[in-house]
């Protein structure tokens, strides 16, 4: 046996052991897994960057202080740290800039993908393109300069800054997200599934809304997170467009502060290294994070438990 | 791959095919009614004349002349790109889904033209139903399959025992009964297309076409399809593509042959050769080509 097929060759390597050539690939393998841990090793310093000045924080500031009282006056003396009213402010933008990007975004996505013609598709898509591509100062400055002038000329008294129209215009900003997005998510439904819903006499309107958007809604979902997040995170056009005056109110036409406007007008201000104004910084910022986790953990919950799986 | 089939072989198939009714268990009647009156005088379901189709301006079918009558297993068979399924996708005008396709020529339906503007092709689907040759169940339960058709055409009276019935009529409600909740896509490809065919009946169909049913399918699955289009001719007209001859043989009364053209430019055409009742074309075939094809010396 051992003298016909020799299970060595000389040297007492096997004969199937992997050549020096497999030194490429070992390479490739540790370039992507280093890829990928960069990302992880990111987050999980940003986590800790904004945990340690927070804790600090929060052994000055009681949490029951800080998410328990709507006056915000970090800045002044006597400070106060009721970081509501920012939350509120968050919330209300965000609110309508969802009011705007979901149905419309969603509509747009129907639209494209079950209705138009190949051609109107091929030019409406790269229109929306361009409009996910423009700065959000342009927008912030937009919003301020064309679209609040535009109400108080209707007759709406709404402040200079005011939270309606910056929420609106982050509601165009995020549109082309949702609309792409979702688009997508639709065309990969099998044409298979629309041919049998036509095929028992269905509209097309029961067919968009009745199987495709069903089928879709993984990927629908995930645009509406992505925009919901991206909302609830944007600075620029809050910055400019909602001011910066923290109260806690949910009328559209009033002047709100967001968390982020907090965190980006302070942090351009001249605010000392390690002071509790510094610290508050982080401590919004940690806030911020952890209430865009939580949405994200519900809504992944929320697809896993409607979506409907396709071959 | 379809051996030859020989004559006699062929018309014996055809008569154990005829006997075999586990219908009867199922409390479905036997093909009695039906089979009293020859095929060619029951009533024409569809009337094609000079039915051409093309899609982006390139014919894919051409001139086909046929009659379909009720209460009838037609079977259309070919070569592939022959244009059967294109031709099938005419009748319950599918095709309008396709962009660039264009049919020509002339359907009626019960006497009325499928083609004339102010026909509505929801209205005409609702009447003639649909099975694709793979199984395409919606992401939904077993349950709202079956209820998806009569719920978007407003049919919502009794639907627990419509969907009852329609799913005994598919024989698969003894496998589904107790899991009319559980999603459609755990279900084996066979219980999928009898799925479908029962979302198909649910909507009160007159005409069931049927797309390569049983080209994805066991042949286990594929003999309890044919013994539920056998059943459905009591109460439809079904018409079946079918690219396996013995099938065709099984289960039509009448076969459709078609074949491809090929044109002094190289382009392909799909035209009908000939249609007659299923036994002469498989035994004494009046064309040439019709005979190649089925004895196996074309494919």
């Amino acid at each position: 046996m051992q003298a016909t097929h020799p299970s060595s060759a000389p040297g007492g390597r096997p004969r199937l052991a992997a050549t020096s050539r497999r030194l490429g690939e070992r390479a490739i393998i540790g370039t992507l897994a280093l890829a990928a841990g960069i990302s992880v090793l990111v987050t999980v310093g940003i986590v800790i960057a904004l945990l340690v000045p927070s804790i600090e924080f929060f052994a000055e500031i009681s949490p029951a202080e800080f998410f328990g009282t709507a006056t915000w006056a970090p800045l002044f003396e006597p400070p106060a740290f009721g970081v509501i009213p920012l939350i509120v402010g968050t919330l209300s933008t965000t609110l309508w800039a969802c009011l705007i990007c979901l149905p419309l975004g969603l509509g747009t996505a129907i639209y494209l993908s079950e209705y138009a013609r190949p051609r109107v598709r091929q030019t409406v898509k790269p229109i929306l393109e361009v409009l996910a591509g423009i700065p959000t100062v342009v927008l912030g400055y937009f919003a301020l300069t064309v679209l609040t002038p535009t109400l108080r000329t209707l007759g709406w008294e709404v402040e200079i800054f005011n939270a309606f129209s910056a929420g609106v215009i982050i509601g165009v900003l995020l549109l082309p997200t949702v609309a792409s997005l979702s688009e997508d998510a639709m065309t990969a439904v099998p044409r298979s599934l629309r041919e049998g819903s036509f095929g028992l006499g269905a509209n097309r309107f029961q067919v968009s809304t009745r199987v495709v958007v069903p089928a879709a809604i993984s990927g629908i979902i995930a645009s509406f997170v992505l925009a919901v997040s991206r909302a609830i995170g944007e600075t620029t056009i809050v910055l400019l467009a909602a001011g910066q005056l923290a109260r806690t109110s949910f009328w559209p036409g009033d002047s709100v502060m967001t968390m982020t406007a907090f965190i980006a007008g302070t942090g351009s201000g001249d605010v000392p290294t390690g002071s509790i104004e510094y610290k508050t910084i982080f401590a919004v910022g940690l806030t911020l994070f952890v209430i865009t986790l939580i949405l994200n953990i519900i809504s992944i919950r929320l697809v896993r438990r409607f979506r409907e799986v396709y071959e | 791959m379809d051996p030859t089939p020989s004559t006699a072989a062929d018309s014996t198939a055809m008569e154990s095919s005829r006997d075999r009714t586990p219908l009867g268990a199922l409390g479905v009647a036997e093909r009695t009614q039906a089979d009293a009156t020859p095929v060619e005088e029951r009533d024409v379901v569809f009337d094609c004349q000079q039915v051409g189709v093309r899609y982006s301006g390139t014919r894919a079918l051409r001139d086909v002349d046929l009659k379909i009558h009720s209460n009838a297993v037609t079977a259309l068979i070919g070569p592939s790109g022959c244009g059967k399924s294109t031709f099938l996708r005419c009748l319950n005008r599918m095709n309008d889904l396709i962009p660039g396709a264009a049919v020509d020529g002339q359907i009626f339906y019960h006497g009325e033209e499928l083609y004339q503007p102010q026909v509505d092709a929801i209205e005409v689907r609702k009447r003639i139903g649909m099975v694709f040759q793979k199984p395409n169940p919606f992401p939904k339960s077993i349950y709202d399959n079956i209820a998806f058709g009569p719920r978007v055409l407003g049919m919502k009276k009794d639907l627990d025992e419509r969907i009852e019935q329609t799913l005994r009529r598919a024989a698969l409600w003894d496998e589904v009964k107790d899991r009319l909740k559980e999603g459609a896509l755990g279900l084996s490809g066979g219980q999928q297309q009898r799925l479908c065919i029962a979302r198909a009946l649910a909507v009160e169909p007159d005409v069931i076409l049927m797309d390569e049913p049983c080209s994805a399918l066991d042949p286990i699955s594929t003999s309890a399809i044919e013994d539920l289009m056998l059943s459905l001719t009591n109460d439809y007209t079904v018409v079946i593509v079918t690219h396996n001859m013995q099938q065709a043989a099984r289960v039509a009364d009448m076969t459709a042959f078609f074949s491809v053209d090929q044109g002094e430019t190289g382009t392909r055409c799909g035209v009908l050769i000939e249609v007659d009742r299923t036994e002469r074309i498989f035994t004494n075939p009046a064309h040439e080509r019709t005979e190649a094809y089925v004895t196996g010396r074309f494919g």
